[in-house]
């Protein structure tokens, strides 16, 4: 992997809470157009480690590079700003406002109008056109003007999707995008990611619990445990790795 | 939506024709013109606070200090520097905003209960310049000795000061001007924003949107439509009062927003409509009206938790 090809680039970095090393001194790169999936137990740091990547807050120690440039210690909306877009565990929305309307702020941003106190038809035009793409991309365009806080769990975690796709990211980070799903919708949003990654090429690292979503979608795999990774490789060698079968895979696979 | 549209509009019709015949019907009905008047320049302070309690979602509880900043920079201007209505209006509306866009720099960066201390804080510290600096407040009597001059078009005079019935569409005028801009900055991508920030900040802030920013730049505004009602109540009473910007009257403009319906965007001018007329009718029958206000004040948060608006809205739908 030639340096310029990596979209992120994580380098030893830790988070400490107190006495508590949450993340310990972890590496990762993510090549353009791959998807690399971080798997782990309860508390093995996943979620810290994706706060870090999105800025939610700096680490103690080790660096990040975002398309080859340090970004360390900028704050979460820079980080957007320069292409980096994220959902949460559990499902971040704006509840009283249509399917629409919270796809449109993400938009807005994204087309540079937020501070803006007026839009003029061209750029609305241009905004609307794009939130329509968006939804039909996670096949929520029936949906426009229901209130996303009204519609199922799937549809909701699918319109969390669309607002960060709204923002054109040129990283893509989902935590658990299937959590709390039944297979239905397990299915659906698999499938979702699954489009996303091979069709439209988005460069993706997700944190998922469903063994059968991971070894199914992802390039790549990282095993955290403990706050340290534990291995990473490709699907195949990951559930090869002897060390990963004895803390984790065992039990679940 | 279009038949969605239609109300909206028949709405907006009746709301305006109501306020427009206000001095014609107020008066018939047992009120005075001046009552009016003040429902509109408190309904606008009440809109101007929950331009950022009902549309950002942060609670200032401090607001009243930009209200009375607004009252004593036109006093002050009307008194000491110049004999001209819009520029007492300009030189309250700045004061106000400029303090409110120092301040707010920082008081943006707390949340919840310590955002509401510390607006309480700050507004606490102008009223105790304004009561003690009596050389140029006038202290506890308020400042006295000016009043709101004619409004000068060269051709012809608009006498605001003697006709009651002129100085109330003054102000209406005024307060359609503020509320056109308000209306204005919510339908855009600010707006937008400030709603974003309402409903989930966490979510507002990974759509890169920089919270703090965008929470200043809406509570500096804030401060400016404060300021303007501030310096129209100076004009009202021709007279500015340093308990205009105690935390009691903060308490007085929340109340007014959440009474009436801080998710809608009339909702605080209702608030405030009850109240002032309230307190006019009350106060002339008990000193103890503050209780009987509190009282509504009180079912209404119990019974209808979106406010009066948000009860009459709901119950048609």
């Amino acid at each position: 992997m030639s340096e310029p090809s990596n979209v992120l680039e994580i380098q030893n970095v830790t988070k400490r809470f107190g006495n508590l090393v949450a993340v310990r001194d972890v590496s990762l790169n993510v090549a353009k157009g791959e998807m690399v999936a971080i798997i782990g137990p309860n508390g093995a740091g996943k979620t810290t480690f994706f706060n870090l990547i999105s800025g939610f807050f700096p680490p103690t120690s080790g660096a990040i590079r975002f398309d080859g440039r340090d970004i360390t210690k900028l704050a979460t909306h820079q980080r957007v700003a320069r292409g980096m877009a994220r959902t949460f565990q559990i499902t971040e929305i704006f509840p009283e406002l249509t399917v629409f309307e919270n796809v449109r702020i993400a938009a807005e941003v994204a087309g540079g109008y937020r501070l803006r106190p007026w839009i003029n038809r061209a750029e609305a035009a241009k905004v609307h056109q794009r939130v329509e793409e968006t939804l039909k991309l996670v096949s929520l365009e029936t949906k426009t003007d229901r209130l996303v806080g009204e519609l199922a769990h799937g549809d909701q975690r699918a319109a969390e999707i669309a607002m960060a796709l709204a923002l054109q990211p040129h990283l893509l980070l989902l935590d658990e995008p299937t959590a709390g799903m039944g297979d239905q919708e397990t299915y659906q949003i698999t499938q979702l990611i699954r489009r996303l990654h091979r069709e439209s090429s988005y460069t993706i690292v997700l944190i998922e619990h469903d063994m059968r979503v991971v070894f199914h979608l992802a390039d790549r795999i990282c095993v955290l445990d403990q706050g340290r990774m534990l291995a990473q490789g490709t699907p195949k060698e990951i559930a090869d790795n002897e060390t990963v079968q004895a803390a984790y895979l065992g039990t679940a696979a | 939506m279009s038949t969605e549209q239609t109300r909206k509009l028949v709405v907006l019709a009746a709301i305006w024709i109501i306020l427009i015949s206000a001095p014609y019907w107020m008066v018939p009905l047992g009120g005075y013109t001046a009552l009016a008047t003040r429902v509109l320049v408190l309904g606008l302070a009440a809109m101007s606070l929950n331009f950022l309690l009902g549309f950002t979602g942060v609670l200032s509880f401090g607001h009243a200090a930009y209200f009375g900043l607004g009252a004593y920079g036109a006093g002050l201007t009307l008194k000491y520097l110049a004999a001209s209505t819009p520029l007492a209006l300009i030189a309250g509306i700045m004061l106000a905003g400029i303090c409110g866009a120092l301040l707010g720099m920082l008081i943006v960066r707390r949340r919840g209960v310590y955002f509401a201390m510390v607006t309480i804080a700050f507004g606490q510290v102008f009223y105790y310049i304004a009561f003690q600096w009596s050389s140029l407040t006038g202290g506890d009597d308020g400042l006295r000795g000016f009043s709101r001059q004619p409004l000068d078009f060269g051709a012809f005079k608009f006498d605001i000061l003697s006709n009651e019935k002129n100085f109330y569409f003054f102000v209406l005028f005024c307060f359609a001007l503020a509320l056109g801009i308000m209306g204005f900055i919510l339908r855009s991508p600010f707006g937008r924003t400030m709603i974003a920030i309402r409903e989930n900040e966490r979510r507002a802030r990974f759509l890169g949107i920089p919270v703090e920013r965008h929470i200043w730049i809406a509570f500096t505004l804030s401060c400016f439509f404060m300021g303007f009602a501030g310096a129209l109540y100076a004009l009202v009473n021709n007279f500015a009062d340093p308990r205009g910007l105690h935390y009691s009257q903060s308490g007085d403009f929340v109340m007014m927003a959440v009474m009436g319906g801080m998710r809608n965007f009339w909702g605080p001018l209702l608030g405030a409509a009850v109240f002032v007329v309230l307190q006019d009718y009350l106060s002339s029958v008990t000193v103890n009206w503050m209780s009987f206000v509190g009282l509504l004040f009180v079912l209404v948060v119990l019974f209808f938790p979106r406010g009066l608006l948000g009860f009459l809205q709901r119950s048609k739908a």
